[in-house]
């Protein structure tokens, strides 16, 4: 118990110094926009199948639990409102993050992991170059950039799904789903959503960098730090979710 | 074997430097995890020669090498390098000493997403302002110096263990290294290729006028690299000296150690 807890604040101390790291290189020329293009389409483009996916099936199950509820005390015409606002503030930011921490947190930590077990980070640093320059500044940036983009789609195609099941299921317009949703939701709804993105993206990105780069241990190694950087994104995700949700809540 | 391809080159030191040893180590101590690996190593490298540390697995050979080049900074002691003490360096300050010491990894460490030409071009594209015309003819010339032709667009998967080693020694010697670290240039390869990659090792120091840090425990490719040896032993040196040196030491250890390699 005492030692999960030495590790805990150890591993928050490793990602509080890489954040600094971060930081410091960031703004270090040359700016590797070639490195950050990269990583946009590796983590952005190529995620957009799944974050789609995930968004309808979300937005479809979401109008058949709202409709069937609300329609119990003759509500069923607020199912728009509900789902909008469902999909905004919270299921879209938070299960775009979950589907990215598994897909991207995975494939960042593995990836340098690997290189790490391989001494490709040493021979880096051994060729007067930064691993963080290199390989952590794309990889954060390409994240807290690409995940309220990914967001904003995910709401999207979840509010389609909710409209197709409100049409088909519900017997609820299309023109009066779309009204109801406009009239309802305010631009602070979905900016609340949009915030939570970049927060979701940071973390997701740099327990994954952090995690890789401190793998020790050959390719089991690699194997326990991809795991781990997997279910600590995820928990870090739910946990920041609450906490940002309290303070968009207050102001 | 033919060397007519190497430019030869000074190492650059000023006369005033060539009198100090371009490494110095004294007094090195580290540990990991609170258990000691290195306990006082006290050492130097001279201009243009080249020591092998010699030692079993597990002695922390490789610990020692990496505290040359600033991978990883003493607990106690000091590690001088070209006149300035690594621990006092900032970031970019140990880039430039890293810019002078290559080092060459026991796998060679290639970045495995890059093709050969990627590789050794990497650290032309991070520190010089090279056209791209000049870097490929550069690419291709350090490529020869380690016998290898036709393999730029390979990428290390479809390489063998001696190739692996031969891109990994172009890589480094990309920037005009002044001196060469070896972290176990031979281990993993058949006899033959292990020898070869060591006669070419002499040969580029010599042609270079490299200074070079070899750590193996490959004693008799060690006797064709080295021109001084240093047996670690439980985090010490135990013996060092010359060739003849050590093969007239009563050492115990030294004369076991000498024995396998016959």
């Amino acid at each position: 118990m005492r030692d999960a807890f030495y590790r805990l604040l150890d591993q928050l101390g490793e990602i509080g110094l890489l954040t600094v790291e971060f930081f410091r290189y960031l703004f270090r020329r040359p700016f590797e926009a070639r490195l950050l293009i990269d990583q946009l389409d590796s983590i952005g483009v190529r995620s957009l199948n799944v974050v789609n996916l995930t968004a309808i099936f979300s937005g479809m199950v979401l109008a058949l639990q709202m409709g069937q509820f609300l329609a119990k005390f003759g509500a069923k015409i607020y199912v728009s409102r509900v789902m909008g606002l469902s999909l905004l503030r919270e299921m879209g930011p938070v299960l775009t993050a979950l589907m990215i921490g598994a897909r991207v947190g995975a494939g960042i930590t593995a990836e340098l992991g690997s290189m790490k077990v391989t001494e490709q980070l040493d021979a880096m640093l051994a060729l007067a170059s930064s691993p963080v320059k290199k390989l952590v500044v794309p990889r954060v940036l390409a994240t807290i950039l690409i995940l309220p983009l990914l967001t904003v789609i995910a709401d999207a195609i979840g509010l389609a799904g909710g409209l197709l099941i409100a049409v088909t299921q519900l017997g609820i317009s299309a023109d009066f789903f779309y009204t109801s949703l406009v009239q309802n939701i305010t631009l602070s709804d979905l900016m609340s959503g949009i915030s939570k993105a970049f927060f979701f993206g940071y973390l997701i990105s740099i327990i994954a960098c952090m995690k890789g780069l401190t793998v020790t241990g050959g390719a089991d190694g690699v194997g326990r730090a991809t795991t781990s950087a997997v279910v600590a994104a995820s928990i870090s995700v739910l946990v920041a979710d609450f906490f940002l949700t309290k303070l968009f809540l207050t102001i | 074997m033919d060397g007519d391809d190497i430019t030869p080159r000074g190492n650059g030191a000023r006369p005033e430097e060539e009198r100090l040893p371009f490494i110095m180590v004294s007094g090195l101590e580290k540990s990991f995890g609170g258990k000691p690996i290195l306990r006082g190593i006290d050492l130097h490298v001279r201009h243009g020669e080249t020591l092998v540390i010699l030692g079993g697995s597990g002695e922390g050979k490789s610990v020692l090498l990496r505290h040359l080049n600033g991978l990883l900074m003493p607990d106690r002691g000091t590690v001088i390098v070209g006149g300035r003490n690594l621990a006092t360096l900032d970031d970019d300050q140990l880039a430039e000493v890293r810019k002078e010491v290559g080092m060459v990894f026991q796998l060679g460490a290639l970045f495995d997403s890059m093709s050969v030409y990627d590789n050794v071009s990497y650290p032309l594209h991070e520190h010089t302002a090279m056209p791209e015309e000049q870097i490929s003819a550069r690419v291709r010339e350090l490529l020869t110096m380690v016998q290898l032709e036709g393999v730029e667009a390979l990428l290390p998967a479809e390489l063998s263990g001696g190739m692996k080693k031969r891109v990994a020694i172009a890589r480094t010697l990309a920037l005009q290294p002044r001196a060469v670290l070896y972290d176990e240039p031979t281990t993993g390869l058949d006899p033959l290729v292990a020898h070869r990659i060591s006669v070419r090792m002499r040969e580029l120091q010599e042609h270079l006028g490299l200074t070079s840090v070899v750590v193996t425990h490959d004693l008799k490719n060690a006797f064709v690299v080295g021109d001084r040896f240093a047996l670690l032993y439980h985090g010490k040196i135990r013996v060092s000296g010359t060739a003849d040196e050590i093969r007239a030491s009563r050492d115990e250890l030294m004369q076991d150690f000498l024995k396998t390699a016959l």
